[in-house]
This record gives C-alpha cells, sequence and structure tokens, in this order.
C-alpha cells in the first residue's frame, strides 16, 4: 500500500470515528439529563406531588398540585391566544397574500420567534401586569401565547404550502372559491402537519421560565380565577433549587423530571402523527 | 349482408351517411362556446394570437401542436382557470351559450365547464367523498348518493368502486384516478367537459378506456381536449383545431384534417416532418 | 373491449357488400341479356352501373379515413387494405357486365349464330365464383375462397373451346363474323370476371391468414 493511500485511509478513518463521537455525545446529553432527573427526582414522584400544596419548611407530604394546575391554565391561555391567530395567519400568508406582503409577515415572525423569552416577559409586564396592578394567570398567557404565535404560524405556513397545488386547481375547477377550498380540500389535507405544528410550539413554551417571572410571577396556594398570580412548574423548579432545603432540592428534580416528561411525550406523539404521513397523493 | 341476397329491382343505396352527407350536418351545428380575437398576456409577453373558433355542442373538439404552442393555454381560457395565475390577461370574447363568459360569476361559470388535468388529482378522501365534493360545496338539493352512483356509471367506474366507495382515492390505479376525476367533474352536470392532456400519464390500455369514454360522453356534454398525440385526436373528436406559436392554424372537421389538411404547417405537422 | 372505430368498419363492410351483391346481379342480368336475347335486362343493367360507380368512391373514402384516424393494426389493418383491392376488382366486374350487356345489345340485331351451349356453362361457372368469393369475404372462408382459385382453370378452357368453336363458324360462313365476334368478347368478358373473383379470392386468403397467394407464389393446391 503506497503512503499516499495509507494517509488517506487514514483521514478517513479519523473522520468517521470523530463525528461517530460527536453524534454520540449529542445523543448522550439528552440521556444523562433524563437520567440525572430519574435519579434525583424519581423517588420524590408519588401521589403526594400531584396533588398536594406545597407544605412550609421542615414538613413533609407537599406536593406541587397548585404550579402543575397552575401552568396547565398558563398554557391554556396561551393557546387560545397563540394557535387562532398562528394558524390563520398562516392561511393569509399560504393562500392569499401576495410577494411583498408575504415576505414582510414572514420576516416579522421569524424575528418575533428570535426575541428572548425574558425581553417578552417585559413587554408583557409592561402591558398587562402594570396598567392591572396585578400579576395573573392571564398575563402569564399572554407572554406564552405571544411565543407561540411565530411558532405555530411559520410551522403551518410550511405545512399548508406541501399540499400540491394540483388539489387547489381541481378545487376550484369545480367551482369552490378560494376560502372553500382551503377549508375543504387545504387544511383537512395538511392536518397532521398543522397538529404536529400546534403540539410542537405547545411543547416549546410549556417548559419557558423567565416570561412566566414578570406576569404570572408565583403562588404558595392554589390560584383561584385567573387574574390572581399563579404558581408554574418551570417558576417552582426556579423557585426550590436556589432555595437551601434539601427536601425542596428532591422536589425541583422532580418537577423537572415532569416537566421533561410532558415535553417529550409531546414531541414523540407530535412525529408519530406526523410519520402517518401527510396526505399527499403517489405520482 | 349476405352476398347471395339479390337486391330489389329499384337501386336505392341504403342511406348510411356518406361524406357529403356527414358535411352538410357539420355546417347546421351549433355552437356551445365560442371564441373571438382571444389574445393571452403573462405579463408584457403574449402567447395567444387573434384565436377565433367555436366548441361544438355534444361533440368532441380537440386541440392539438407542438409544444408551447398555447393550446393548454387556450383551453384554461375556456373556464377561466387563467384567473388563479397572477399577471396573467385576457382580451377577446369568450360566450357559453351566447354569453359573455367573463361578465359572469367565476365559480358558477366553473360548474358549468369543468375541467380534468394532466395528472390524476384526487383530493385525499374517499373515493365517494371526491365524487361528491362538487355537489356539496354548490349546495345541491339533489340526492348526493344517487348523483354518485350515476357519475361513476358514466365515468365507466362504478363496477369497479361500488364496493369500495369509502376507501381512499389514492388506493386506485393511475387510470382508476382519473377515471374518478373525471366521475368528479360530471357530478355536477357541466355543460362542457376540458380535458388538459388527460391520458399522458396513463398507461396505453387506461388510455383507450378513457378515449372510448370520452367518446361516449359525447351525448351527455361538449368536449374539448387538448393532446399532444395527435392520434389521440384523430381517433377520438370530430372536430380538430391545430395550433402554432399560439396562433390557430386550420380548425376542420377531424377526418377533413387528417386526411387533406388545408393548411401545408398542418400537413408538416401530421406528418411528423415539423421541426 | 369494443372501439368506437369498428362501427365504422362494420358499415364499411356492410357497403362492401352491397356492392358486392349489386355485381353479381348486373353479371347475371348481363348474361341472361345475351342468353335470352332480352334487350329490357340489357338496358338494366348500363342503367345500374352508375350505382356500383358511387359505391366504389364511397368506400375508397372510407378506407382512407378509417386509416388515417385509426392506427389499425394487425387484422383490421389487412382487412381495410383487403376491402380497398375487393373494392377495385368488384368495379371491374361491374364494367365487364357493362360490356357483355352492350355486347348484348349488338348480337341481339342478328340472327342467333347457333344454339349457346357451352356460354350458359361457362356463365354459371362464373356466376358461381363470384358468388363464393364474396361469401369467402363474409365468412372469412379460406377454403371457400381456394375453391374458387381452382375454378379459374375450368373457365380459361371454356372460354378456349368458345373461341375455337366461334372461329370455326366465322371461318365457314362470313355472314356469321359480327355476332360470332360479339360473343367472344362475351366469353373473354365472362373470363376477366372469372379472374377478378380469383382476386378477391386470394384478397380473402391475404385477409385471413396474413398471406399473399398471388401469382402463384404459393402452391393453391
Amino acid at each position: 500500500m503506497s503512503p499516499r493511500l495509507r494517509w488517506r485511509k487514514f483521514v478517513s478513518g479519523f473522520m468517521l470515528t470523530m463525528t461517530g463521537v460527536c453524534a454520540l455525545v449529542a445523543v448522550s446529553v439528552l440521556f444523562l439529563i433524563l437520567g440525572y432527573l430519574v435519579v434525583h427526582g424519581g423517588a420524590s414522584i408519588n401521589w403526594n406531588f400531584f396533588t398536594k400544596l406545597p407544605v412550609p419548611v421542615g414538613e413533609t407530604g407537599g406536593g406541587m398540585a397548585n404550579a402543575i394546575l397552575g401552568s396547565a391554565k398558563v398554557l391554556l391561555v396561551a393557546s387560545l391566544l397563540g394557535v387562532p391567530i398562528g394558524f390563520f395567519g398562516a392561511i393569509y400568508l399560504a393562500e392569499f397574500s401576495g410577494g411583498v406582503i408575504a415576505f414582510v409577515v414572514r420576516y416579522a415572525a421569524d424575528l418575533l420567534n428570535g426575541v428572548p423569552s425574558i425581553v417578552i416577559g417585559i413587554f408583557a409586564f409592561a402591558l398587562v401586569v402594570h396598567p392591572f396592578k396585578h400579576f395573573s394567570t392571564l398575563a402569564g398567557g399572554f407572554a406564552l401565547g405571544l411565543m407561540m404565535i411565530p411558532i405555530t404560524l411559520r410551522s403551518t405556513e410550511e405545512f399548508l404550502r406541501s399540499v400540491p397545488n394540483a388539489l387547489r386547481e381541481a378545487a376550484m375547477a369545480l367551482g369552490a372559491s378560494k376560502w372553500k377550498t382551503v377549508a375543504t380540500v387545504i387544511v383537512p389535507a395538511a392536518y397532521r402537519g398543522i397538529l404536529t405544528a400546534i403540539l410542537l410550539a405547545f411543547a416549546r413554551v410549556a417548559g419557558e421560565t423567565a416570561p412566566l417571572l414578570f406576569t404570572a410571577l408565583g403562588n404558595q396556594f392554589w390560584s383561584p380565577g385567573w387574574t390572581q398570580p399563579t404558581a408554574s412548574l418551570p417558576v417552582m423548579i426556579y423557585t426550590y433549587a436556589l432555595a437551601p432545603y434539601d427536601d425542596w432540592h428532591r422536589q425541583a428534580w422532580a418537577a423537572g423530571l415532569v416537566l421533561l416528561g410532558l415535553i417529550l411525550i409531546i414531541n414523540i406523539v407530535a412525529r408519530a402523527i406526523l410519520s402517518r404521513g401527510i396526505a399527499v397523493p403517489r405520482s | 349482408m349476405h352476398a347471395t341476397v339479390r337486391p330489389a329491382v329499384s337501386v336505392n343505396i341504403p342511406p348510411i351517411a356518406t361524406g357529403a352527407a356527414s358535411r352538410e350536418a357539420a355546417a347546421a351545428l351549433s355552437m356551445r362556446m365560442s371564441l373571438s380575437k382571444v389574445n393571452f398576456f403573462y405579463g408584457a409577453k403574449q402567447t395567444l394570437f387573434d384565436v377565433s373558433l367555436g366548441i361544438a355542442t355534444n361533440k368532441v373538439t380537440s386541440l392539438i401542436g407542438p409544444s408551447g404552442c398555447g393550446k393548454s393555454t387556450l383551453l384554461r381560457t375556456l373556464n377561466r382557470m387563467h384567473e388563479t395565475v397572477r399577471g396573467a390577461r385576457l382580451e377577446g370574447e369568450i360566450l357559453l351559450d351566447g354569453q359573455n363568459i367573463l361578465a359572469q360569476d367565476v365559480t358558477a361559470h366553473r360548474r358549468r365547464v369543468g375541467m380534468v388535468f394532466q395528472r390524476p388529482n384526487p383530493f385525499p378522501k374517499s373515493i365517494f367523498d371526491n365524487v361528491a365534493y362538487g355537489l356539496r360545496i354548490n349546495g345541491s338539493k339533489t340526492p348526493i348518493a344517487e348523483a354518485v352512483e350515476k357519475s361513476l356509471h358514466h365515468a365507466a367506474l362504478w363496477d369497479e368502486v361500488k364496493d369500495h366507495l369509502h376507501k381512499s382515492a389514492y388506493e386506485l390505479s393511475g387510470g382508476q384516478q382519473q377515471r374518478l376525476c373525471i366521475a368528479r367533474a360530471l357530478a355536477v352536470e357541466p355543460e362542457v367537459l376540458l380535458l388538459d392532456e388527460p391520458c399522458s400519464a396513463l398507461d396505453p390500455i387506461s388510455t383507450a378506456k378513457i378515449e372510448e369514454l370520452l367518446v361516449q360522453l359525447k351525448d351527455l356534454c361538449t368536449i374539448a381536449i387538448v393532446t399532444h398525440n395527435m392520434q389521440q385526436a384523430a381517433r377520438v373528436s370530430d372536430f380538430t383545431a391545430f395550433l402554432l406559436i399560439g396562433q390557430l392554424i386550420e380548425f376542420s372537421p377531424t377526418p377533413q384534417l387528417f386526411t387533406t389538411p388545408g393548411d401545408p404547417r398542418t400537413e408538416a405537422y401530421i406528418t411528423g416532418r415539423f421541426g | 373491449m369494443e372501439r368506437h372505430f369498428e362501427k365504422d368498419l362494420n358499415e364499411m363492410k356492410e357497403r362492401l357488400l352491397w356492392m358486392g351483391s349489386l355485381a353479381e346481379r348486373a353479371v347475371h342480368q348481363s348474361v341472361h341479356a345475351v342468353l335470352e336475347s332480352d334487350e329490357q335486362l340489357a338496358k338494366r343493367v348500363l342503367a345500374e352501373e352508375d350505382a356500383i360507380n358511387e359505391l366504389q368512391m364511397e368506400i375508397d373514402d372510407r378506407v382512407v379515413q378509417l386509416l388515417a384516424l385509426h392506427q389499425l393494426m394487425a387484422i383490421d389493418l389487412r382487412f381495410v387494405l383487403a376491402v380497398s383491392r375487393i373494392n377495385n376488382d368488384l368495379e371491374r366486374i361491374g364494367d365487364q357486365a357493362v360490356n357483355i350487356a352492350q355486347g348484348a345489345l349488338r348480337v341481339l340485331r342478328h340472327p342467333r349464330v347457333k344454339p349457346y351451349v357451352d356460354l350458359p356453362r361457362m356463365s354459371e361457372l362464373v356466376e358461381e365464383m363470384v358468388r363464393n368469393a364474396l361469401n369467402a369475404v363474409v365468412r372469412r372462408d379460406v377454403e371457400l375462397a381456394q375453391s374458387v382459385l381452382a375454378t379459374d382453370d375450368q373457365v380459361d378452357h371454356y372460354r378456349d373451346q368458345i373461341f375455337r368453336e366461334l372461329l370455326t363458324y366465322m371461318m365457314g360462313d362470313s355472314s356469321v363474323v359480327f355476332p360470332a365476334f360479339e360473343l367472344i368478347l362475351v366469353a373473354k368478358n365472362l373470363e376477366r370476371i372469372g379472374d377478378h373473383a380469383t382476386n378477391i379470392a386470394e384478397d380473402v386468403i391475404y385477409l385471413v391468414q396474413g398471406q399473399d397467394v398471388r401469382h402463384n407464389v404459393v402452391d393453391r393446391r
């Protein structure tokens, strides 16, 4: 074997190994985190965790029921804001808009996507909390909803665009107006993708902490209604992790595990829906 | 007719329509649609130049010509599908039953003039829902199941799908999908059916089935078909229009155009001596 | 699957068979005009010639259209080509019948040369050939077609016999030269009709078997 050939084989082998190792590292980070959470927080996951309010320091048997409910309420408000705007905005972009407007809207959405979450938090604070002199579930939902908009919009738009033009033509040739075509053909054809987009946007904002610091704040107890400050899982993790109590540390790990578990499940479900096939005709 | 039967004394040749008789009949034909000095522009570029022709009622009219001659463009003006393209502009007059189609509501017009496309494009719905689509969006009052069955019969597809109406349309073969698209277009009972190279994505047997179907569908509606396969035009159509670079070169009854064309360019094209 | 051009093929076949029946009748009537010295019959043949010619043009028109519009293959193609040839042969048969009729008109101005013995036999044979050839077309019957081919020699033999006999009469009595000569021509015309019937039979064999049996290329027996 010539020296040149030997060198090439060496380089090839080296690159293969190196890229393989990097890939392995990337994957293993996820499992490391998961492992850590299970080890440190798994023991604290019990019935109390899901059903009991936090108890004062020193006592045992407390839980994070209020944070779980609070997160759910905030995410509900966020979805009610983010999903319709994202969905209908995407329909406008994909089906009705022309070159310049579409470009501007898309660009703006991408920029909004890049705004740091803490800045969104401040914005929501200035808009919803300050005038009403209240921290509230609504404010938290507002902030997270704003973050959901660009994610939902762009993904939904991509899936709407992926529906072949032939279907639009077919519907229009039968006498369907533009709107009817969208409602009866395009959206049903892209429904898997749209559902996936919504789920992924939801999963993305479920773990956001910074905006909630300025809007929902936190609460030791249940938060009645929608206009009171409320506890939420991410904020609880933040609060408990910084505290000097071991019991609280264990609870924080558990909360982290629950949160991550939720996000993982949503991601897996979303991909399962998508893998059943986007409805496009075979050629 | 048996050769040993001696005909009656008076020699009258039995009246099967001879060449001369059918030419007379042609002159008495009514035109379901007519185009008059149609010019078409994509932005600044003109693609149709002063095209005038008539689409005869209950006959098959075919548009032939080399690639890029404007035949598909012309077909699409008939159901105003050109309006879905930005920058498309139409000048001239197109009439359906004597009325200017550009002055009508476009969705109402497209129910009267249906279209079948080059590649089969059924919706990702069941076979039944595909055919019923046009009826449902138009708020039709006729009972849908009956209308669907009737359309599938007309498209010669009923026997193959009658037990599978709720299966996805995508489980059908290419030729069946195209017949489904024909059934879907027929369900709203259009007066005119436009077909844009309907067989170019299909195998020869499916093509033959659809060609036979078109000959039968004449009784139901007026048909206009674009085809790059001039033998298909010869087999199937009653009238043929030959286009070249956006101009109508010749428009005659099919037997005449394919045996004694009037224009040397037509002859060059159909004898394959073109280009 | 039935194709729509089959209707056109069938129509063309019907027109051809109609033409065949007209030609057959013309032969029959023209010969009997001679044998029975029937002026009316001869004139009828002349009057009906136009119908045969019109049919020939119509059938040619149909042939051209079928070939141009439908890419006929195999048996359909051979059928149309065979029809085109048979069309011509039938028209010639019609022409020959007219010639015979004209001869009949000329002959009956003279007293009969001799009792007609061979002429009726020859004409029966020829009529049978034409009838069988047309039946072979209808039924696509190769055996029947071959029987027509086999009969041709007999017809030629009859023509030679009639020729020799009438020659003898002409040499013996110069006053019978005109009518005798016309009769020789009639025999010649009949023999030509037989040849055309043979051509039709060859076309049937080509149609059914795809074999070209013209000019004795293939052993006919």
